[in-house]
């Protein structure tokens, strides 16, 4: 009789790395619906930019590597990061971002680290944090969801203005950008921090466009999506429900808090839960099995502490929105919680 | 001859000072943005390394070992202020973009570490030679870094070098590629860890090749006695 040794995650189900990435690319697609509607067909094209650079990196590193070129990519996970990042992004950023952003998290993040279940960091934050550093302005033009935009563009439209910067007509995405009266529309969370900054109070700038039932317009819908699809991972046991339930505790019990005792200045839980990158990053970005931490125990506090850390940058920091910048903290304290959270050996315990 | 033989190899190589021994990281990290800032920092540190090295070699046997540390700190500190105001009075747009980072040459430990490690134990022209060996390499890492990250971040190289070495050197810039975007990552202090890890793994990779190939040309031969 042989036993069978696996390396961790030691998931119950008998299920392949592969075929579980391939459930997260199926869980993804609520939510990458709801995108596209809201947002136009631009995350289609750089999904297949993302995932045409992620094959041909992984393929070319591991060439230099001296591993056989396709063993890696039968894994998938290198498309997983691809489409990751691709979401991540605004729909009509040019080619070049989603390039360089994949090229970095596959060749930099992932394979210089020694490749696939080897990273310290989550490679698709990674690459985003990278472009939100070098390239600010593309990487905040996030267009008005339709229902409030004066533009509206078709495919071909949408993939010269990706490829080339301006649609056909001539409009760059900052024209696009603005509405009816030339105001720039702001995503949601832009919006409030700007507005606040500015003296608003939030009663006053929800009554914004961009806003509608219970958060942003548009955005509310998305996060409902990626929850939907975060559901079905739970299900299906892909993930564990812990680091979700630790990420939206650690982002909705401080801004119930705050809400309470300012509830004109900090948004409430709601808000925070359905707007930006809230939702995708709870279920499908901290949940990476590679990088968040490994025994249950653990993974509620990895949770906790990445909801924290967008709550704190949210309301105080300097930018809008914060997931990337919280999953990269929190991948930093990953070995110390894995070094207080162990799981005592059966016997050994006092 | 053998002996200074050596030491340019110790400086430039085998115990380089940025990428062995990893000393000095600060300003390495801090001032590499473009080649004309490296350049200008590690001419600086090369010609306090020297004199820092040559003083401290020739007071050796006047100054007491207990008190020895204070004492070349003081040395180094002087040529330090020498080269700041010098800079300050020839180059003074380059020591405007230097700022913080010249006084600091006082608390690169590369300096201090060679004058505790071998101008305190060694003759003066062998202290001064090591100075010049050690101060090369870490100026020549510092180039590579400035022109690595310039040349990503920017697509330039040589930018503003006549700042450094006089109008002439304005004829220098080379313009490799126009960049509407800048990859701002590179020149920023991120920039600099992911490119000096490369630079670290690239050495590393070029003396596992040379040590492989050694290993093959060394001749095996059977043992016939016990």
């Amino acid at each position: 009789m042989s036993f069978r040794i696996a390396s961790s995650p030691h998931g119950h189900n008998q299920r392949s790395t592969s075929e579980m990435m391939r459930w997260v690319c199926y869980a993804l697609v609520p939510g990458v619906l709801l995108h596209s509607y809201f947002f136009g067909s631009g995350i289609w094209f750089q999904i297949l930019l993302a995932v045409v650079t992620a094959i041909a990196a992984e393929m070319a590193c591991t060439v230099a590597r001296e591993r056989p070129a396709f063993s890696a990519l039968r894994d998938n996970t290198a498309i997983v990061t691809a489409v990751l990042l691709a979401i991540s992004i605004p729909s009509l950023a040019p080619w070049w971002i989603i390039v360089i952003g994949t090229l970095f998290a596959i060749v930099v993040v992932k394979h210089v680290y020694g490749g696939m279940g080897q990273n310290l960091f989550n490679p698709a934050m990674a690459g985003y944090v990278l472009l939100l550093v070098s390239f600010p302005v593309q990487m905040t033009n996030w267009l008005p969801v339709s229902a409030i935009s004066e533009h509206s563009l078709n495919l071909w439209q949408t993939l010269h203005t990706i490829l080339f910067e301006y649609t056909p007509a001539g409009y760059s995405v900052e024209q696009l950008r603005s509405g009816i009266d030339g105001v720039t529309m702001a995503t949601p969370l832009d919006s409030i921090k700007t507005g606040l900054t500015q003296g608003y109070t939030l009663t006053e700038i929800y009554q914004r466009p961009e806003f509608s039932y219970f958060a942003g317009a548009g955005w509310q819908w998305i996060n409902l999506g990626f929850f939907v699809g975060g559901l079905l991972l739970i299900q299906q046991r892909i993930i564990s429900w812990h680091i979700p339930l630790g990420f939206l505790g650690g982002l909705c019990i401080p801004a119930f808090i705050a809400h309470i005792f300012a509830p004109d200045l900090m948004p409430g839980p709601i808000v925070h839960a359905l707007s930006g990158a809230t939702m995708l990053g709870a279920f499908f970005i901290a949940t990476d099995p590679v990088s968040a931490a490994t025994s249950n125990r653990g993974r509620v506090i990895f949770g906790l502490l990445i909801g924290f850390i967008i709550f704190v940058i949210r309301s105080w920091g300097g930018y809008p929105d914060a997931v990337a910048f919280a999953v990269l903290l929190a991948n930093m304290c990953v070995p110390l919680i894995d070094r207080y959270t162990r799981p005592v050996v059966y016997g050994h315990g006092d | 001859m053998n002996e200074y033989k050596h030491l340019t190899k110790q400086g430039l190589w085998d115990n380089n000072p940025a990428l062995v021994q990893l000393l000095g990281l600060c300003p390495l990290l801090a001032v590499t943005a473009s080649v004309t800032n490296a350049l200008g920092l590690g001419l600086a540190t090369l010609f306090v390394l020297v004199g820092s090295n040559v003083t401290v070699s020739l007071v050796r046997d006047f100054v007491p070992s207990e008190i020895r540390i204070p004492v070349f700190v003081m040395v180094i500190a002087t040529f330090v202020t020498i080269i700041q105001l010098l800079m300050n009075a020839y180059v003074f747009q380059l020591y405007q973009s230097l700022g913080i980072f010249i006084p600091l040459i006082v608390t690169n430990c590369a300096i201090i570490g060679r004058a505790e490690a071998y101008a305190s134990k060694n003759p003066w022209q062998r202290a001064a030679f090591d100075g010049l060996a050690m101060g090369a390499g870490f100026a020549l890492v510092l180039v590579v870094l400035g022109a690595m990250r310039e040349i990503i971040g920017n697509g330039t190289l040589f930018d503003g070098a006549e700042l450094l070495l006089g109008e002439w050197a304005a004829q220098l810039r080379i313009e490799l590629f126009t960049v509407n975007y800048p990859l701002l990552l590179a020149i920023l202090p991120p920039g600099a860890f992911i490119g000096m890890g490369f630079i670290i793994a690239l050495k590393n990779k070029i003396d596992a090749v040379r040590s492989a190939r050694a290993e093959k040309k060394t001749v095996t031969r059977a043992r016939v006695t016990a």
